[in-house]
Order: structure tokens, then sequence, then C-alpha cells
């Protein structure tokens, strides 16, 4: 076995070294400095360096000499999508539109890991506004997968996943609207949990489609995202979506055991689109979960094939609804000139801010919502949502789990799918029903297939993730865990 | 044509007016070089959205939300807040005030 340099190492390790006072927080933070000037030129994970992370990573070795009460995230690295708000900190959502914004204040989750002692190392790359699935729509360039630099590392959260993959950071924050932790999770061969709807506040996320989205963890291993679940979700008043619920320590069900837990196959998820490899992979798993004690059985959740378009209709509405806050007055590209009357500002300043995806998304939102289609495509793509809920609550009552790909191809070249409309968007097949349902989702690593990373989706009811981290744990403990690096 | 049907819901085309019309509601300006691009993408997406013109939804409820809350209410109480810290990240300013185009 090859080992691993103290930065490859999951963040439960790296904390068991700092707690035994083996290794100083400010060396494990040099050195990952060290390691984001050597690789960065490459894989283009970050938009924003933050430059007192050393000076932080002294304070917190000062509180351990000193016996200080120190938080569960003792020192840990972490990478921040773009999307979340850091106070006195550039908050760009890779956007020309806030290229120059600095945010006034922390979102809910940073003042939590902050609290934590985790130390925020930087705001990680993103499609613009989050909406894409390669990170390629960001206004800033592309990032490139640290498995292969010709691939994309998948979207939108794709900088944060890159990070995390090739050692920049040791956990980082994404946000999913429709896939957009779990797919670059996958791409990259790293872990990443979307929450239940309502675990985590969404305070401080600049929001592209409400009801759909949550922040999540990005983490090298099924324990690390367990632990900094733990820290970021909870009840947050800033958040009206944010449900009451008690303090939990996810990392108590990191149970290596799934005996006796039933797991749903949809074959809809296995369809048309998804390539054979990746059918196999994730099929072999599930056959390794039997092996292990579990049962399983395929079935039909027949509207599931209706969930992309139904997603896009309701992520685009939402989205030209929520961007409209960009008018250039309060932040944002200015396109200033004297003789603009408002109309005529506002116009430039949202036409030169906006990259093409984000006016594309726009436009086909303001459509779906105008009068004489508000019916035909809106309302219509609500009630399907309703349905695919039905689905899942029907399933949910025999399975503890349902299991399938997370994103149905291998991660594809950098340029291969950027000029089709519609390719690109099938892409997220297979992760957008649990963001309509508002279910947990992970994405874990389950296999390699000429040298590029393949990820299993295990999907659970609402608020229990317990099951989830069960049977991922289960996974990575006996099946596939990943001891290389890119 | 499949199975010799046209299917003429799915055959139509969004104009360029219509293309105008949304844009100037989105506050967006397309270029003459743009629309060509837009309107492909647009017809496009639009075409594999009608999809769901399949499903049978008499009677079904949208879900807007996935979770049951309503009217979500906090205290109107005043929180520290720094208007100085806010009003940094407006392009035009006038002293403490944010400076915006005219209403013509």
């Amino acid at each position: 076995m090859i080992s691993l340099e103290l930065i490859e190492l999951p963040g439960w390790k790296i904390l068991e070294k700092i707690k035994n006072q083996e290794i100083k927080v400010e060396d494990y933070i040099a050195k990952l400095i060290e390691r984001i000037k050597k690789v960065e030129e490459k894989v283009h994970a970050y938009v924003t360096l933050i430059d007192n992370a050393l000076e932080i990573a002294r304070n917190i070795d000062k509180k351990i000499e000193r016996n200080e009460k120190i938080g569960k995230l003792c020192g840990l690295g972490l990478a921040v999508k773009d999307n979340i708000c850091v106070k006195g900190i550039k908050t760009t959502c890779s956007s020309r539109m806030l290229e120059n914004f600095i945010a006034p204040y922390d979102a809910t989750v940073i003042k939590r890991i902050k609290d934590e002692d985790a130390i925020i190392i930087g705001k990680t790359n993103m499609d613009e506004f989050a909406m894409g699935s390669s990170t390629e729509f960001s206004y800033f360039g592309p990032t490139y997968n640290p498995w292969n630099l010709e691939m994309v590392p998948g979207g939108s959260s794709g900088g944060s996943a890159a990070a995390v993959a090739s050692s920049e950071a040791t956990l980082a924050l994404g946000s999913d609207t429709g896939g957009s932790i779990r797919c670059p999770a996958s791409f990259c061969s790293v872990v990443g949990l979307k929450p239940t709807y309502g675990l985590v506040s969404r305070f401080g996320l600049i929001a592209y489609a409400n009801s759909l989205e949550q922040i999540g963890p990005i983490t090298k291993d099924v324990r690390d995202c367990a632990l900094l679940l733990s820290s970021i979700a909870g009840y947050d008043p800033m958040d009206s979506t944010s449900i009451k619920k008690d303090y939990e320590d996810y990392t108590k069900y990191l149970i290596d055991d799934v005996k006796g837990l039933k797991i749903g196959v949809p074959i809809e998820l296995f369809g048309e689109g998804v390539q054979e490899i990746v059918k196999k992979t994730v099929w072999n798993s599930v056959l390794e979960l039997e092996k292990l004690g579990a049962s399983y059985e395929e079935i039909s959740l027949k509207y599931l094939q209706y969930a992309l378009p139904a997603y896009y209709i309701v992520a685009m509405s939402e989205a030209s609804s929520n961007l409209a806050r960009f008018d250039g007055v309060r932040y944002g590209y200015n396109a200033f000139n004297e003789s603009y009357d408002w109309s005529i500002a506002f116009s430039k300043s949202r036409t030169q801010g906006f990259g093409f995806e984000v006016k594309k998304r726009i436009l086909l939102g303001t459509y779906a919502l105008s009068a004489g289609y508000f019916n035909q495509y809106y309302l219509k793509a609500q009630k399907i949502r309703t349905l695919i809920r039905k689905d899942f609550q029907e399933a949910f009552k025999r399975f503890d789990v349902l299991i399938a790909p997370t994103m149905p191809i291998l991660p594809f070249k950098i340029g291969e799918k950027i000029k089709d409309p519609l390719q690109l968007y099938m892409c997220d097949m297979d992760t957008v029903p649990a963001n309509l349902a508002g279910i947990p989702a992970i994405s874990i690593p389950c296999g390699f297939h000429n040298g590029l990373p393949i990820g299993m989706q295990i999907m659970s009811n609402s608020f229990r993730e317990d099951l989830i981290f069960r049977v991922a744990f289960t996974f990575e403990q006996n099946v596939f865990i990943r001891s290389f690096n890119p | 044509m499949i199975n010799g049907l046209i299917d003429l819901e799915k055959l139509k085309k969004i104009s360029i007016e219509e293309l105008k019309h949304i844009a100037s509601l989105a506050k967006l300006e397309i270029s003459k070089d743009e629309e060509e691009i837009f309107l492909e993408h647009l017809d496009q997406i639009l075409s594999y959205f009608r999809k769901i013109d399949e499903v049978n939804t008499e009677g079904i409820p949208p879900t807007y939300h996935v979770i049951d809350i309503v009217n979500v209410f906090r205290k109107d109480e005043v929180n520290p807040s720094s208007p100085d810290e806010l009003i940094k990240n407006a392009p035009q300013t006038k002293g403490r005030y944010i400076k915006t185009a005219r209403i013509a």
C-alpha cells in the first residue's frame, strides 16, 4: 500500500493527529497551501484564496496549547463553494455580475463551521450561479478533473470536489439544486451528500432555485461526511424553510452492518442513456451489499422518467425570479452611463453581467411563467413533482434505501457537451429526482474504468440520513475504498 | 415523422417576436448575432419540456414546496447590522446614498 501524505488523509485522521499533538495545525495548513501552489495551476479549483488561513491556524494551535475548548473540526482546512457568503471575502458565484461583491455577513453554515474551528482555505469555482453540470460555465474559466486533466470535474460544485480530490482542501462545502454536489463528487471520486430539504440552513447561500437546493458536505470519506454534516445541520430562524430538529451527531450512524436492510433498485435510473460500464459497476455494488446481508429488489417508479423536464422547468422558473434582483444598483455589475434611463441601465447591466447559460435559463423560466404558458409548463411540472414524491413515498414503505448510479456516464472531455443544449442536461437524469422530492442522497466512489471514477448514489426517505450513512459506511469498509490519489 | 403522425404542438417554434418579448420582460438584451442561437436552444429545450404532456395530471395538486410549513414568523426585533458594509457593494454611491439611473 502506498503511504499517503498527511494532507491526503481524511479529516478525521488528521484530527486525531492534531488532538494527540503529533502535528501542529499551522504545519498542516502550510502543507495544504504548498499543495495548492503546486497543483492549482493545473486544476483551477479556486476562485479566491484566503490569506489569513495560517494566522487562524496559529491561533488554534495556541488554544490547544492552553487546553482551551476546541471545536469538532479543530483546524481542518475547508473549501467553500463561491455561492456561499463568507464575511469580508469575495463571493462571486463565478459570475461577472458578482466579480467584486464582498459578502457583508457570514452564511449560517459558515458561522457554524467557524464555531467548530474549521479553517476556510478558499472559495471554489463553480458553474455561473450554479447553473451547469461540468463547471465549464464559469466566468473565470473551467476547473479540470484531477484524475484526468482533459476531463470535466462535474458541476456545479466542481471546484469543491476537485479541491478535495487533489488534497487542496480536506473538507468542502457545495450546494445541490439538481445534483450539483453529487455529480462532481462522482466525477472526482469523493463523497458528496445532498441533505434532506430543510435540514441545513440556506441563509447566506445565493439562491438559484430555492425549493430544490441544499448546502452539503464534499469529503474524502463517509466518516468525514457525517462529521461535517453534524457541524452544519440544524434549525436556523434566518431560513424560514429550516426544520426544527434536535442536534444529531451523525457519526453515531457509521455502523458497519447492513444485515436485514432492504435496498430498492429503481430501473428507470438504469435506463436509456446510462453507459453499460456504469450500470455494471453499480449493479455489482448492490450485489456486494447483498453478500453483506442486505436484500434487494428491482422496482419501477414510473414517474421518474418525467423528473428531468419537470426539474428543469421548476429550476429555471425559480431562477428567473431569483435572479431578477441583479440590477446593478445595490451590488453587482453596473453598465453605467449618464444617458441611460432605469430600464436601459438594468438591461445593459444584466446583459453584460450574466453569461449565456444563465441568460438562457432566465429566458426559459420567464417563458414558462408567462401568461398563457404558466399552466402548460410550471403548474404541470409542479403536479408531476407531486406524483414523483408519491412514487418515492410508496417505495420507502418497502425499502430502507434506493440505489442507482449518480451519473449515467463517465466524466467527459472539456468542451465535448457544451454546445448541445440538451446533452448536458441529460447528465442530471439520476440526480434531480431527489431534489424534486426533497429526500437526502449521497454519492460515494464505487469504482474506476480506464482511470475515470464511477459513483454510486444512495437515497433514503426524508431525515433518514442515518440509513444512508450506514449503507455508505458499510460499503466503504468492506467493498470499495479508494486508497490512491490523483 | 414517427408513425406517420405530425405532432403540431412539438413542432411549434418560438418566434423572434416572442423571444424579444420575454427578453424585455426579463430585462435582457439579445443582439442580432445571438438571436439565432438563443432561438435554436430555446426551441430544442421547450420541445423536450413538452414530454410532460404525456402525463395525465388531472386532479393532482401541485407541490410548490416539499415541507409543509406555512407562514413562519419571528419577532420583529432590531438586530445589529452594518449599513456601511452593505453600501460598500453599491457600484454608484454619493455619500451614504446609492445612486441609480433616472426614472424617465
